[in-house]
């Protein structure tokens, strides 16, 4: 039986084929990888990244327009870039739960059976706080200054449905109507138009943040999935079949509606493949331990941190997060499985990307469509609720709790939810100016409505 | 109505837009009926056969598509591949689409095969009759909370779609008003959960349903589920939802003005019924001399294993579909798929898969088959794979250039042998994701 509601199902665009859940990233070689500073200086991962760049640039029969500026673009832009990494907890995050206000009166009589003890990781910012004891790992980055709380985000008169909250929280509007996601809007601005990798889905599909206008950007599986496999066709007839995809797709023109978008999904496909050709078959030569799991979201960070390494060209990137968090029955057990997974795995990417010296380039927003409830339900669970929890991580971010949890007395609205402190476009207009030094008010609509925060440093 | 020539080329494209492209040598045949004949026999057509072996898996056993994942997918996919009513499984495709319900909600592949059958039997019937039957079908209450909604907490989710998605259109003579009357007056349906069968005894009962008075589209009246529907489908608006949409499913430009009036004209005037307005669409000139459509991924792989004449022998079809971005049965969401986000880099490069998949058990063997050291022959030779299929000279002259300059690589005895062949594999699978395969 499904443990979330009907709704919720159908909202669920990134559904992933089962037959290849689980398949994501493959794990990293037992062995493989050299710790960062045993052995490895930082000579060694930049020639290995030019020689990764080198053995692809230098095996001559490719030479489509547009890996060359890829490259380029990465060994010069490259390390100035800024990057953002999106990642989604997908139904709906508890934030009662997140960081739970045990000290509260109140807190106990709404969660008569849900409440966490009072000993708990204690917040440092608000000590009537604790961490979820499964959040140890977001705890440690909060500490070390690298983790921005926003305890109660989101926006006025919420709407209480995954699709339309979630859609909002994709598109940067409260507008049902808008087609372009709010990073996708930024990449038509100031993207190129010849990188598709600027915008990079890990799920599979397009994450609808990253939907443009325009600009290109891809979707893929994983860092080492893009590959093309013809049966009955090997060696030199293979690799001219596979530089014959791009001239094909174009090959009779672009006439139509449908035969534009063959021929501009061509290109892209083979662009693709060559930029992807070095992390075929090879690992990802992580310097630090993920989590094992199933659903391959470590694994997918494992592969965004080797391609940033491999000096690809980047910009905005998205996935999911791992666990469903659309608790309304049995929430202890899948809030605490979720959580534990996604914060290790999200510390692992941050001390990946400090071991490969790329930690200051990157920036993750965590976010969810909505919180839940005040008030435990009947099934030890909790309903569909307004304001929930976001949070920045990086070397860069500030690091300093956005917006407050009130008392709760102050903090529900009439019907039991929770009130933002912050809309999250706050967050978004912030980052584009902080981040990407970029005009918010180019991507956002009504940018000037909402207050900026200091979110990088 | 379409008054040019009807040879091969424009009954390959009817049979496309109307079902899953041609088996060999149908396209020919089709032609000689004429327009009006390939029409009558594509609306008309007698019993369902099934051409060629059933449907198993890699192992050889049956498929189990009431029970084993995926094998729904599988069942749904033969028919389309070995059927000889390719219209009937067409629309049965389009209402799936229309009334899209996943069984990520419903949880039961029985009762969606049941929907299915719903489908199937109203598929050039009555528009007002198919939602009628749609409206307590027990997959699409489950799938829209119809047997949560009582007199006591109405649950507004069907009431919405059936205006929103199924009959009028977002924002088009309805009010929030309306859809909690409408929501009132689908009250009653309930079901039973039994341990070990799930969802059963889907049933209206009397006592769930409010009987008081509702103001529906300015109306007042007690009404019922009956009533429900009948106000949709007779509000003045729905006819100028219901060409258009049903138009979008054959044609891929909006259709014109005359065109769209006379269609609503000819809807209203049959009482609803669907069979003469797709006749009249498939008799349209734009069907014809129009722009392309990119095949949805079911229809590309059910045309490519109809072409080379295979049937369903593996379980892939179903992963390799979903990861194209289809899979029967689990439409995204209750607005069906979006045909235009057919195409991005990962469903190409599923495609590109499916095609491979397909020509996978027909690979030549370079030690054992020697193919012609000729790149017009290969080409020739690769084209009667796919039963002939026409080609552009531009995508043409692409794959001759493509089969010389892989040719040339053979500086040596023993691959002036061998590389004819696997050339040959190559222009198989390269014919298959070129623009004219993916497009119609």
């Amino acid at each position: 039986m499904s443990r979330c509601c009907n709704e919720f199902s159908r909202s669920s665009l990134l559904r992933q084929a089962v037959a290849e859940a689980g398949s994501g990233l493959p794990v990293i070689e037992p062995g493989m990888p050299v710790a960062a500073g045993t052995g490895l200086d930082r000579r060694d991962v930049l020639l290995r990244s030019a020689g990764l760049a080198l053995a692809v640039y230098g095996a001559g029969a490719l030479s489509l327009p547009g890996f060359e500026d890829g490259i380029l673009d990465a060994a010069e832009a490259g390390p100035a870039q800024p990057v953002l990494v999106s990642v989604f907890l997908d139904g709906g995050a508890d934030s009662l739960s997140l960081l739970a206000p045990v000290a509260d009166p109140d807190y106990r009589r709404l969660r008569p059976r849900l409440a966490l003890p009072d000993s708990g990781l204690v917040f440092s910012e608000d000590t009537r706080l604790r961490w979820h004891p499964a959040a140890a790992a977001l705890r440690t980055l909060h500490l070390e200054g690298k983790l921005t709380v926003l305890p109660t985000v989101g926006y006025t008169d919420a709407d209480q449905s995954h699709f339309t909250s979630r859609h909002y929280w994709e598109v940067g509007a409260t507008n049902p109507g808008l087609r372009t996601g709010w990073l996708g809007r930024y990449l038509d601005k100031a993207g190129r138009p010849d990188n598709p990798l600027q915008g990079l889905s890990l799920d599979g599909e397009l994450a609808p943040p990253l939907a443009t206008k325009h600009a290109p950007v891809a979707a893929l599986r994983g860092a080492d999935g893009y590959q093309f496999w013809a049966p009955g066709v090997w060696g030199e007839v293979e690799s001219e079949m596979l530089e014959t995809l791009g001239p094909l797709g174009r090959g009779r023109g672009a006439g139509d509606r449908a035969l534009a978008s063959i021929s501009g999904v061509s290109t892209e496909a083979a662009r693709l493949r060559n930029q992807l050709a070095p992390f075929n078959g090879k690992g990802f030569g992580s310097p630090v331990v993920y989590p094992k799991d199933r659903t391959g979201f470590p694994q997918k960070l494992a592969g965004l941190a080797a391609l940033l390494a491999g000096g690809l060209p980047l910009r905005c990137v998205a996935l999911r997060g791992h666990g469903s968090y659309d608790t309304h029955a049995d929430q202890a057990d899948d809030l605490s499985e979720g959580l534990r997974l996604t914060g290790e795995s999200l510390l692992a990417f941050q001390r990946d990307l400090e071991a490969r010296g790329l930690a200051d380039r990157v920036l993750t927003l965590v976010w969810s469509e909505f919180g839940r409830r005040g008030e435990e339900n009947g099934s030890r669970g909790t309903d569909h609720g307004a304001a929930g929890v976001a949070m920045l991580m990086g070397s860069r971010a500030r690091g300093q709790m956005i917006g407050e949890l009130p008392r709760l007395h102050d903090a529900l609205d009439r019907n039991g939810n929770l009130k933002p402190s912050v809309d999250y476009r706050s967050i978004y207009t912030s980052l584009l100016e902080q981040w990407f030094d970029f005009d918010a008010a180019a991507a956002i609509p009504n940018a000037k409505a909402f207050r900026r925060v200091q979110l990088v440093r | 109505m379409y008054r040019g020539r009807f040879g091969p080329k424009q009954a390959e494209r009817l049979l496309w837009r109307a079902g899953f492209g041609p088996r060999r040598g149908e396209a020919e045949a089709l032609a000689k009926k004429g327009l009006d004949g390939a029409v009558h026999e594509l609306t008309r057509s007698g019993g369902q056969r099934f051409h060629g072996p059933a449907p198993k898996d890699e192992r050889g056993r049956r498929i189990a598509p009431r029970d084993a994942w995926g094998h729904d997918h599988l069942w749904w996919l033969d028919r389309m591949v070995r059927g000889n009513r390719p219209l009937m499984e067409r629309m049965t495709l389009v209402w799936h689409d229309w009334f899209a319900t996943s069984n990520e909600g419903v949880g039961s592949q029985g009762l969606m095969l049941r929907q299915n059958a719903l489908f199937r039997r109203h598929w050039l019937g009555n528009f007002k009759e198919l939602t009628l039957a749609v409206t307590h079908d027990p997959a699409m209450l489950l799938w829209l909370s119809g047997t949560e909604n009582s007199k006591w907490s109405p649950n507004e989710n069907y009431a919405r779609e059936l205006m929103e998605l199924f009959t009028l259109g977002a924002g088009r003579g309805y009010s929030e008003r309306d859809v909690r009357e409408q929501a009132r007056a689908l009250t009653g349906w309930r079901n039973d959960w039994r341990e070990g069968v799930g969802p059963t005894r889907f049933r209206f009962d009397r006592e769930r349903h409010d009987l008081g008075m509702k103001r529906v589209f300015g109306r007042r009246g007690r009404f019922g589920w009956h009533d429900a529907v009948r106000l949709c489908v007779t509000h003045p608006r729905h006819p100028s939802f219901f060409v258009p949409k049903l138009w979008s499913y054959f044609i891929p430009v909006a259709p014109p003005r005359a065109t769209k009036a006379s269609l609503e004209r000819l809807y209203v005037r049959n009482r609803y019924a669907v069979r003469p307005v797709v006749e009249a669409i498939l008799r349209h000139p734009l069907l014809y001399d129009g722009p392309r459509m990119v095949k949805p991924p079911v229809v590309y792989t059910a045309g490519l294993l109809r072409a080379a004449g295979r049937g369903i022998d593996t379980e892939s079809w179903t992963w390799l579909c979903s990861n194209a971005g289809q899979q029967l049965f689990y439409p995204p969401n209750v607005s069906g798929w979006n045909d235009e986000r057919w195409l991005d880099t990962a469903t190409y490069l599923a495609r590109w898969d499916i095609a491979g998949r397909v020509t996978r058990p027909a690979a030549l063997d370079p030690n054992k088959v020697q193919a012609p050291y000729d790149a017009d022959k290969l080409l020739e030779r690769a084209l009667g794979f796919w039963g002939d299929p026409p080609l552009a000279p531009g995508t043409k002259r692409v794959l001759h250039r493509y089969t010389q300059r892989a040719l040339a690589r053979a500086n040596s005895n023993w691959k002036r042998k061998s590389y004819p062949a696997l050339v040959e594999n190559s222009l198989r699978h390269l014919i298959a994701v070129s623009p004219d395969l993916q497009t119609s």
